[in-house]
């Protein structure tokens, strides 16, 4: 337990379970949803480790384990033809989020707000997006992910290419865009915090007075210490939000190449009349 | 002594703005008569500017505005002047980089990609001044440098794509075009020639930090505004003296996932991420053509993806690419047919 942790150790939040498994195991609060997240991760973890130890390789890179194939559709596979991969995504969903209400319980015991659980539901959002809501609005669970290094990534590699072009996804543009300026944006404010605390030999301590001055100084304006969390919590959700819009509207909402989502633009009557010869 | 602090409550205040901190005998004055606007207030700071630009600003600001003025005028001319095609492609319009047979000389006809070498040129002598500039403010301020070298990270990876690697590789070429829909294009086809970048190591670095930044900054963020009802915002102030704020913090993340960061070093750990998402970035693109002609070949050779039995036997391939089949499967082969091809057609004249 750290120094002043004791007096933080108090009873009550839980949102399940009442006072039956409000209790900590070193680190870690328990509560009803850690037991929940325990078992289904135990679970889902083991089935993985069955699922590679019967398909035949243990090369950590190569163990793959398959959603059923297109054929099965919204039925259920036998378990080496996809039932496996079903249950694990059961499992998965469960644990993810068993460990959100698990946040909500433990913000709730330390009065704090519910900014971190709801960050954290945009991420399974994603996850839901990818391996339940878009195969059943495609008719099969053959079109989800499988669960394998890299067989994930030939899977997006797959995806992206039957879209034609992922980049012209215009969702996608925005997920990247907000990936990106998160990133950049957690660069920045990293930076002048660190810069801020440790400063040159001889020279003081700084403080927001300082930070704020730094970013007017070289960008005109800095948004504040409040102000940067709330743009890079809100920018962080919105990477994890346009990602799973990018991949929901892939199929179920447009089924040609996604070069082509822009004709509308360009054949608008204004300069499609003008007979400018297209764009060379 | 007495300084600014920033106050948030259900109130807005609008009192007297902050002048900013005293300048130094031989630093310029700084510009923009502040302005405090509400709308932003509600969000962050109201206060916007005064801001500092000294000869780096100025002289980057310069260097920044011929860089978009010769892309967008060669955009312009592209399309004969005409202004109307002009904004209606301005997504796909492209500015090249020279083509192979000019190599790496910075001599060429302005037509033929002299252009894009001069826009390059303007565009990097903008970001350097802007860098020095990030690292002189924060030296004028008292402060270190951290700002100054993640942009550093940054301006690796901008550098390796547009020059680095083209004089690697001994060809403006390989550098990517100007133009918001040809540089995506060239991303996408540049991961399929070498072979799909998915299999690049570097790359799986780099994508690994985009994301971990991501989450750190949701986790970060979402700590921050959940703890900001005990002034958890005034991170410097709980780094030196420690409050119920950080304290909370760190007991949410101890009991979440067994482990907690400190105020302090969350920053730490953001910084690197952030950081090395455009380092290992750079190193993939710098081995790329140059060390690996083709990423899932390199991962079949390391065990990362697996041999597939020959979907066409009967394919011969050109004997480059079967050199680096027979590199990469140890010699084997596999099932493919790694005989010569039988000698090209002559080709007929092609008239561009």
């Amino acid at each position: 337990m750290l120094s002043f942790e004791r007096k933080y150790r108090v009873a009550g939040g839980t949102l399940v379970g009442g006072d039956l498994f409000d209790f900590w195991v070193g680190p870690f609060y328990v509560g009803f949803f850690g037991v929940t997240t325990a078992f289904f991760a135990l679970l889902g973890t083991s089935l993985i480790v069955y699922g590679a130890a019967i398909g035949g390789t243990w090369n950590i890179w190569q163990i793959d384990i398959a959603p059923p194939a297109i054929e099965y559709g919204l039925g259920l596979a036998p378990l080496r033809e996809g039932g496996l991969w079903q249950i694990i995504t059961v499992c998965a969903i469960g644990a993810f989020v068993s460990w959100a209400l698990r946040q909500v319980e433990i913000s709730r015991k330390l009065g704090m707000g519910f900014h971190i659980p709801i960050a954290f539901s945009f991420a399974i959002f994603a996850y839901l997006s990818l391996e339940v809501f878009r195969p059943i609005m495609l008719g099969a669970w053959g079109h989800a992910f499988p669960y394998g290094i890299f067989s994930h990534l030939d899977w997006v590699s797959n995806v992206g290419y039957q879209g034609l072009h992922f980049h012209y996804n215009p969702a996608h543009m925005l997920a990247v865009t907000c990936f990106f300026g998160t990133t950049l944006m957690l660069a920045m404010h990293g930076g002048v915090i660190l810069s801020a605390v440790n400063p040159p030999k001889g020279e003081e301590v700084k403080h927001g007075q300082h930070e704020n001055q730094y970013f007017r100084d070289t960008i005109a304006y800095s948004i504040g210490p409040l102000g940067i969390h709330r743009l890079g919590w809100f920018a962080a959700i919105n990477a994890g939000f346009w990602s799973a819009i990018c991949i929901l509207i892939s199929g179920p909402f447009w089924v040609s190449g996604w070069p082509y989502f822009y004709d509308w633009y360009l054949q608008l009557p204004f300069w499609n009349d003008m007979g400018l010869g297209g764009l060379g | 002594m007495a300084s600014f602090h920033s106050l948030y409550s259900q109130i807005q205040i609008h009192g007297p703005y902050d002048p900013g901190l005293p300048l130094k005998g031989h630093e310029s004055p700084r510009l923009i008569k502040p302005v405090l606007n509400r709308w932003i207030g509600k969000i962050g700071d109201p206060q916007i500017g005064p801001t500092y630009l000294g000869f780096c600003g100025i002289a980057s600001l310069i260097c920044g505005f011929i860089a978009i003025e010769i892309i967008g005028l060669n955009f312009w001319a592209s399309v004969d002047w005409n202004p109307v095609a002009f904004i209606e492609g301005i997504a796909w319009h492209r500015l090249d980089p020279p083509e192979a047979k000019w190599g790496f000389t910075p001599f060429v006809p302005l037509t033929e990609g002299g252009w894009w070498i001069w826009a390059g040129f303007f565009l990097t002598a903008s970001i350097l001044l802007w860098w020095c500039r990030m690292y002189l403010r924060a030296k004028a301020l008292g402060m270190s440098t951290h700002v100054a070298w993640a942009f550093a990270s940054a301006i690796f990876l901008y550098l390796s794509l547009g020059f680095i690697r083209p004089m690697l590789m001994g060809s403006w070429h390989e550098a990517p075009p100007f133009g918001i829909i040809p540089h995506l294009n060239w991303t996408a086809s540049f991961s399929v020639l070498y072979g799909n970048f998915y299999y690049n190591p570097f790359h799986c670095f780099s994508i690994v930090f985009l994301y971990g930044s991501v989450l750190l900054f949701a986790m970060h963020g979402g700590t921050i505004l959940a703890v900001s009802r005990f002034g958890g915002e005034r991170e410097t102030e709980e780094i030196v003296d420690r409050g119920t704020a950080a304290e909370r913090g760190a007991l949410f993340w101890r009991w979440t996932m067994g482990f907690n960061a400190t105020f302090e070093s969350v920053h730490r750990w953001a910084y690197w991420f952030a950081i090395l998402t455009t380092f290992s970035g750079a190193i993939g693109i710098l081995l790329t053509g140059t060390v690996v002609d083709n990423w899932y070949l390199w991962g079949v050779k390391w065990g990362l993806a697996p041999e597939y039995p020959a979907t066409y036997p009967d394919m011969t391939l050109p004997p480059e690419i079967a050199e680096q089949v027979r590199a990469a499967t140890g010699g084997t082969g596999a099932s493919l047919d790694l005989s010569a091809p039988p000698a090209p057609a002559p080709s007929p004249e092609v008239s561009r």
